[in-house]
């Protein structure tokens, strides 16, 4: 068991491009997708987010890492109105990066760490040196 | 008096609305946003229509919650999960009703409002949806309070929500993506107030049988 994450875009492609990093890094932890709009336009869906989270759910929480704009809007409407109950307050929205942070939190994740450390691992991923060791 | 079929005959106006004026709600944006608030609520009320056609004889409750549904699920920008949480608030004040005093339809309409606050967060004055409807629930709230019946009363709420947008023009976007303009989003009129008007007068219009 381990806490959970989804990956919210404006683009379906990008959701499904970060997931499959991702897994990549650490197979075990269940991370889903929640790109685009139902129809897969362009733009952010609290359903499809809300089916996100229920299926990333292992009973440890679930965390959301966002791009911008409406997706913060869409899944902050997905856990308030549509997760079921139980789940609502194990659930929260990262302030990490998309791409980076969702990697990190997958590796920190994977070892069973709780909500609080997995999303402070998808933050510090913000500031991550990448060139400057 | 409000009944479903007024209900659902809003709806179904204010998605015709949305398609014709789709064109000029996207030009708006492209000005201060990134310009699909036209074809973004479009599709939103296409999806809207279909699901209309699914239920039979609805309540107030369950019309307003499956307009709502529809909206976070298919406009894809910020304006899906706020219209979204505006029907989805309103269907909670009005619940089984299927007719329900002009004043009920009032307070519909403010849960709705603050259901927007709630979700999206702004001001007055922040340039947003927020600028149309405030000023249009004050002039609703205060005709009823005069004695107006409910036509007089949208139509007075119409003209406050028109005028709520034309005030947005000179005003800074404190949120969206406008916002990161900042003094260049001075000058444009708000899309979300624009088609916040639009609804307003589709209820205005639908109500007074026009």
């Amino acid at each position: 068991m381990s806490v959970g994450l989804v990956v919210v875009s404006h683009s379906a492609k990008v959701a499904e491009g970060v997931v499959e990093l991702a897994a990549e890094m650490a197979g075990e932890v269940r991370v889903r997708a929640a790109g685009g709009t139902d129809d897969g336009e362009i733009g952010t869906s609290a359903t499809l987010i809300a089916a996100a989270i229920e299926a990333a759910d292992q009973g440890d929480g679930v965390l959301v890492l966002v791009d911008l704009g409406s997706a913060v809007l869409s899944a902050q409407m997905a856990i308030d109105e549509l997760v079921g109950e139980e789940l609502r307050g194990q659930v929260r929205i990262s302030e990490g990066p998309v791409v980076e942070g969702t990697v990190i939190a997958a590796i920190q994740a994977g070892t069973g760490s709780d909500l609080d450390a997995v999303d402070q691992a998808a933050v510090a991923a913000a500031t991550m040196p990448k060139v400057k060791g | 008096m409000f009944t479903s079929e007024q209900a659902i005959a809003w709806v179904k106006e204010t998605a015709g609305v949305v398609d014709e004026h789709a064109q000029e709600l996207t030009r708006l944006d492209a000005a201060i946003g990134d310009g699909d608030h036209g074809t973004n609520m479009a599709r939103g009320f296409r999806n809207v229509l279909q699901r209309l056609e699914d239920l039979s004889e609805p309540d107030m409750g369950s019309l307003f919650k499956a307009v709502g549904m529809a909206l976070i699920g298919k406009v894809g920008g910020a304006s899906g999960p706020l219209y979204g949480s505006f029907y989805l608030a309103m269907g909670r004040e009005l619940g089984e009703a299927t007719e329900v005093e002009d004043d009920r339809l009032a307070a519909g309409l403010r849960a709705g409002y603050d259901g927007v606050v709630a979700r999206g967060k702004a001001q007055l004055e922040d340039k947003t949806m927020l600028d149309a409807w405030h000023p249009a629930l004050e002039a609703l709230d205060a005709a009823l309070a005069g004695g107006k019946e409910l036509g007089g009363a949208l139509d007075a709420a119409e003209v406050a929500a028109r005028d709520g947008v034309a005030a947005t023009i000179p005003l800074i976007a404190r949120k969206g993506r406008a916002s990161y303009l900042g003094e260049r989003s001075r000058g444009h009129q708000d899309p979300g107030a624009t088609s916040s008007h639009l609804i307003v007068k589709a209820l205005a219009d639908v109500v007074n049988g026009r």
